[in-house]
């Protein structure tokens, strides 16, 4: 990747952040696990799948399945940017009227499938995966799953079945931003080895920063990483990235904030002094 | 014809449909064969099945899914639920051996309550074939469409030939009666047909109707049974919770009527495992026990 591409990349990143920032008030949304895969879906929506706005329903396009679908807000935030939707649309979070929400769903072009229960979107992958294999197709399917995620048994399945069925259009992309909900996964449900225990499933693994446009660039062009096996790749992240103020903090897991903590938070992002954010947690989850 | 076979012709002719399994083969052992890379097993993993059959229908493919009923309903119900209802997808669910039919298996195994659970999601169709006949009769218009729906398997050969196509949302109405009326789907509809003769030994006007399609439900064939006949029987084998009886219940309370109802199913409990005849002579499900029982209830309600 060239500087300048890099430049774009990590500016357009930063807009996302800013609709992400943006939706963490008047209601509020899960902002910390949306900041931690920004990176990721500015990278793979900004050139690198075979998707555009206008061939959103196109047989021949790659599959980007939101598993972790609380981090929708970045999605919306990737979308609104690069004109699958319209920005204005961003202003309906949470009204009856639209279909902008806490989780993604259909009727929000380029969304391909609905998701919030953790543990689906590897399985209905393994499903396109399997006819893009029968009509002879090079579509690459993709699945963001969070690591908290990685919990429920369901992926392991799919895991399983990817493995057996040797999908090699089939990427588990993981955003290992080290949180639960509120406790550290480490503190609660350790996962590491984590690449080890991919491996022992049947899979081709590769683990890098979800934050370094370099890496993720040298990584996704790379796939499949082998013939006959599935590939994972575990992005490690941070969550909250972006803003120093909140990150990796497990109380800033679903936040809504006031519209001066909003203000505080995008001149945070944009360089300025870090905000000074009294609002408590919210509990959805 | 078999049941293996219509799903070998029906996938031969039309590559929409693919076959897929939680590794329950019993009916199925010959698909992998002719179907090839069509027929998917995804193993023992029913949540994964499930959410691989919305994602080749996201694509244009008309999934079957042929599982064990009580691992099918209840293992992978919030996928069923949340890729499929919530999806609006059309998914096959072909559930294997479910009610009285997992006869020896034991609780574990009873889908008992699979009716409730599948008619409560939003976009899915239910249905519960009376034999083999009326099944094959039925599948390739389920299949054909383009709804989900749940099939209650019953691969069971009786003597008698359903006459009526088969239509979604439309019943049976085997005879009508004055005295009272069965309401039965699935593998009971064979017992109904002889407690129906039982009964008439008796002296008394029986009507038997078969709902086939439980949801959607042919609320006019149910209706006019109501105004026929002095009692309507309600006969599954399945929960009272949740079931033929609820169905009814539902029905009459949303058109304002009332009804002298017996219902005949499973009271709150599983039933006693054997092989499928002793369960229905344990369990009261006979044509003979059947009609004792209704006919008891008749005379304590006159």
């Amino acid at each position: 990747m060239t500087l300048e591409q890099k430049k774009e990349m990590s500016d357009l990143a930063l807009r996302v952040r800013g609709h992400v920032v943006r939706l963490s008030g008047n209601g509020g949304c899960f902002i910390g696990a949306s900041l931690s895969c920004a990176d990721i879906m500015t990278y793979l929506y900004n050139g690198f799948l075979n998707i555009a706005p206008d061939r959103t329903e196109n047989p021949d396009r790659d599959f980007f399945f939101l598993s972790k679908g609380h981090d929708v807000p970045a999605l919306y935030g990737v979308f609104a940017e690069l004109g699958y939707i319209d920005k204005s649309r961003l202003a309906h979070h949470l009204s009856p009227n639209d279909s902008i929400y806490w989780h993604p769903n259909r009727n929000v072009p380029g969304v391909e499938f609905h998701s919030g229960s953790l543990g689906h979107l590897p399985a209905v992958a393994i499903g396109v995966a399997l006819d893009v294999r029968l009509r002879g197709g090079d579509n690459r399917v993709m699945v963001l799953t969070g690591d908290g995620e990685l919990d429920e048994g369901s992926v392991w399945e799919a895991l399983l079945v990817a493995s057996a069925y040797k999908l090699n259009n089939w990427t588990l992309v993981v955003d290992r931003n080290h949180f639960q909900a509120n406790v550290r996964t480490e503190e609660l449900i350790p996962l590491e080895p984590l690449a080890a225990k991919f491996e022992a499933f049947g899979c081709s693994v590769r683990r890098i920063n979800g934050h370094d446009f370099d890496q993720l660039d040298e990584t996704f062009r790379a796939l499949p990483f082998h013939a006959e096996k599935p590939s994972v790749i575990i992005c490690d992240t941070v969550r909250g990235q972006g803003l120093p103020s909140i990150s990796e903090r497990a109380d800033r897991w679903f936040c809504n904030f006031s519209d001066n903590e909003v203000d505080q938070l995008l001149d945070e992002l944009n360089g300025k002094d870090g905000a000074n954010i009294i609002s408590e947690t919210l509990t959805v989850r | 014809m078999s049941y293996e076979k219509l799903i070998g012709e029906m996938a031969l002719a039309d590559e929409r449909f693919i076959v897929l399994t939680a590794e329950n083969r019993a009916l199925i052992r010959n698909l992998p064969t002719v179907l090839g890379p069509r027929f998917i097993d995804t193993g023992i993993t029913e949540q994964c099945m499930i959410g691989a059959a919305a994602g080749l229908a996201l694509r244009g493919r008309t999934p079957i899914v042929h599982a064990l009923s009580a691992f099918l309903t209840m293992r992978a119900f919030e996928f069923i639920r949340t890729d499929v209802g919530l999806g609006n997808l059309p998914v096959k669910l072909s559930s294997f051996v479910p009610g009285f039919l997992s006869d020896g298996n034991g609780p574990t195994h009873q889908a008992v309550e699979d009716v409730a659970l599948m008619r409560g999601i939003p976009n899915m169709q239910v249905f519960a074939p009376a034999d083999e006949d009326d099944l094959l009769k039925a599948l390739p218009t389920i299949w054909n469409s383009p709804h989900a729906s749940y099939v209650r398997l019953n691969t069971r050969k009786t003597d008698f030939i359903h006459v009526n196509d088969f239509e979604i949302g439309k019943a049976e109405v085997v005879a009508e009666g004055r005295d009272v009326t069965i309401l039965v789907y699935g593998l009971l509809f064979e017992q109904a047909l002889l407690a129906k003769v039982e009964m008439e030994k008796q002296g008394l006007s029986v009507g038997l109707v078969n709902l086939r399609s439980l949801k959607p439900l042919d609320s006019n064939a149910v209706l006019s049974a109501v105004g026929r006949s002095s009692f309507i029987v309600t006969l599954e084998d399945h929960f009272r919770i949740g079931g033929l009886y609820s169905i009814l219940a539902e029905l009459l309370l949303e058109s304002q009527q009332t009804a002298k109802v017996i219902p005949i199913s499973l009271n709150d409990r599983w039933f006693r495992p054997a092989l499928l005849p002793a369960v229905l002579e344990h369990e009261g499900f006979t044509g003979k026990k059947i009609a004792q029982r209704i006919t008891e209830k008749m005379t304590q309600h006159v």
